[in-house]
């Protein structure tokens, strides 16, 4: 590489930065990282690349374009992010919330979303009046059960009738599919909505329905003061710019990084007022309570849902088990499906 | 838990109402013996150009008019390459999906999340409220109804009128039809844009209606959804009604199914409404004479004037 050619970062996203939700952020950091490092880098994208061989395909394509870096930001890219590395070992690889790590040019980066989940699962148990919280989750693999579970034993915690009802999507993006999995949640009698699936079309659902919903990924501020009353946001922007100055100065080494409140790169997005202001507090002292590492989300005692002993009073759930959660706690009613 | 029969019945209409408009216009290109796969990019510029215009006017009724402009102005794209350069109409219909999304893309940057006008539904509170029935009858937006009548409409048109007929001619021979006087090309072009008119009506609803919000790719595979389902309705277009609302039936009750945990394989009801395209395709492939009863025979055949 010559020393004046811009340092190359392509961006494989599942979605459209237009999502307003999980690529949206992906595309900010994106944004970060150009505007940080100026003419020194230069960005590509490709939006909407289907988990699978097509993923393969586009990043091979971007490498032979000049890209020097890659960032895949699904899970579902893991195999194709491993593939492609075998063959450019010159070229850093950042896969985002995976866990393959076949080649040492390949990094693996999540955050610990869970710990946000926590927070409105606090919430949603106090707000809800039903007593039935409806849950879309995206694919069950272990990052979207762990999250479920998080919110359920927050929610238990304060609020011990709490059911949660889950629809899988079988998606991470489609706006249909998300408001209609919304609709019959709300026709269950789920009075508050949480989302693991990427867009902002459950919160339009939620507003007509006059119940309340959490910002996922993204802000979504739009949605503010209700049916939006809290979110989580993921904020990738420090990461991406921390690991494209690592590669472009040659002290970038493979990593696995699990991040979470402490760091800022999961945020709470701010609480508006149609949440009380005990909850308001109670929740922000969780929130704070978790950043400071006083407090985790996964403290026993806690059983699997089949009632076995998961973890023992005070006993703190290990990275190995969360990173493979594929069990539901006990009280979460319905079955993950195979 | 049981599942609300009512609740499921209002969803399923509302689901499937994009996608049944998007087939009724797409059954009328066919029956024109057109075939124009460009469904997918007609339903989202109708999106976007509905969602646009209900943003800056206000108005529902106007933002139905453009979604329907601009698909329309994207089916006349299609025309002119088919229908006068006597382009190849299967790559120009997937040409015309991968520009459509592009496109819209393109026009609705920025526009994501900004708030539309809320939709007035025709009936009033008073009958909305009757138990079971207000709610599936009485509680739609317009276009609902007005895609029920589309219906009926187009059967109406096609198989009793002497417009249906000479459109049905052009679809099964247009050598005959054009030697009867019959202007094949423009009968054609008028059908296109009758299907693009239909797809983005769907487009908008879609986006004005039921999801509210502009979403990049927010109609997710619908547009090729209302091209299988007008072989499943077999080119008739109570079926295609019927198809409609079996595919948003079943997408409606698995969801349902879900919420109440039953445990039922959601794949495989997810799957099922394809299942039934290709078994509903066996069958009427099965029985060569009816087959040929029901596909208009110059489907997708290119006219040249002077053959």
């Amino acid at each position: 590489m010559a020393q004046d050619d811009p340092f190359q970062i392509g961006f494989i996203y599942v979605g459209s930065p237009g999502d307003y939700g999980w690529t949206y952020e992906h595309d900010q950091a994106r944004l970060a990282v150009e505007e940080h490092f100026g003419d020194r880098v230069e960005t590509v994208f490709l939006e909407n690349v289907p988990e699978g061989a097509d993923a393969e395909r586009s990043i091979t394509q971007m490498i032979l374009g000049g890209a020097d870096m890659i960032f895949t930001t699904s899970f579902g890219f893991g195999e194709a992010t491993n593939a492609v590395a075998g063959q450019f070992p010159d070229v850093y690889f950042e896969h985002a919330t995976g866990y393959q790590r076949d080649f040492p040019n390949v990094s693996t980066y999540s955050a610990r979303f869970y710990e946000g989940r926590a927070v409105i699962g606090h919430i949603a148990g106090h707000m809800t009046e039903s007593n039935i919280v409806g849950y879309i989750g995206s694919y069950p693999i272990p990052e979207v059960i762990r999250g479920i579970n998080s919110a359920y034993l927050h929610a238990r915690e304060v609020n011990p009738d709490v059911e949660f009802r889950v629809v899988w999507a079988y998606t991470w993006f489609d706006p249909a599919v998300e408001a209609d999995a919304a609709q019959a949640l709300i026709d269950a009698g789920a009075d508050v909505i949480m989302q693991h699936t990427d867009s902002t079309a459950p919160q339009t659902v939620a507003q007509e329905a006059g119940i309340i919903s959490f910002g996922q990924a993204s802000d979504m501020i739009q949605f503010a003061p209700a049916p939006r009353v809290a979110s989580i946001i993921d904020n990738w922007a420090p990461y991406y710019i921390r690991r494209v100055g690592e590669a472009m100065d040659g002290t970038w080494t493979q990593g696995d990084v699990w991040e979470g409140i402490d760091t800022g790169m999961v945020v709470i997005g701010e609480m508006t007022d149609a949440i009380p202001e005990d909850v308001r507090a109670s929740a922000a002292a969780l929130r704070d309570a978790i950043a400071a590492g006083e407090y985790h989300p996964f403290t026993g005692p806690i059983n699997r849902q089949d009632g076995t002993a998961w973890l023992a009073e005070g006993e703190i759930a290990d990275d190995g088990t969360l990173a493979g959660m594929s069990f539901y706690v006990e009280g979460i009613t319905g079955d993950i499906p195979n | 838990m049981i599942i609300d029969p009512v609740t499921l019945i209002v969803a399923l209409i509302t689901v499937s109402t994009p996608v049944l408009l998007a087939a009724i216009g797409e059954l009328v290109v066919e029956k024109a013996g057109v075939l124009n796969l460009g469904v997918e990019g007609m339903m989202i510029m109708g999106a976007v150009c509905g969602f646009i215009t209900a943003h800056h006017t206000g108005s529902p009724a106007l933002a139905f008019v453009a979604g329907m402009a601009g698909a329309v102005a994207l089916a006349l794209v299609f025309a002119v390459l088919t229908q006068i350069l006597m382009a190849n109409q299967v790559a120009s219909g997937l040409a015309l999906t991968l520009f459509g999304l592009g496109l819209a893309a393109l026009l609705g940057v920025g526009y994501s999340g900004l708030p539309v006008p809320a939709i007035a539904r025709p009936f009033p509170e008073a009958l909305r409220d009757i138990p079971g029935l207000g709610p599936i009858v009485f509680s739609h937006s317009i276009l609902v109804y007005v895609s029920i009548a589309l219906v009926a409409a187009v059967w109406i048109v096609l198989t009793r009128t002497r417009i249906g007929l000479v459109l049905r001619a052009v679809g099964e021979n247009h050598d005959a039809a054009h030697a009867l006087g019959y202007k094949v090309v423009r009968i054609r072009i008028a059908a296109i844009m009758f299907g693009g008119a239909c797809a983005g009506l769907g487009g908008a609803f879609l986006s004005v209606v039921r999801v509210q919000n502009w979403i990049e790719g927010m109609t997710a595979g619908a547009g090729w959804i209302a091209l299988a389902l007008v072989v499943f309705a077999s080119w008739k277009p109570w079926r295609v009604l019927l198809g409609a609302w079996l595919f948003g039936g079943i997408a409606a009750l698995q969801l349902r199914l879900q919420a109440a945990e039953i445990g039922v394989p959601v794949a495989l009801l997810d799957a099922s409404p394809y299942l039934v395209t290709i078994i509903v395709l066996v069958l009427i492939s099965s029985d060569r004479r009816r087959a040929a009863l029901n596909a208009p025979a110059g489907l997708g055949r290119v006219f040249h004037a002077s053959s």
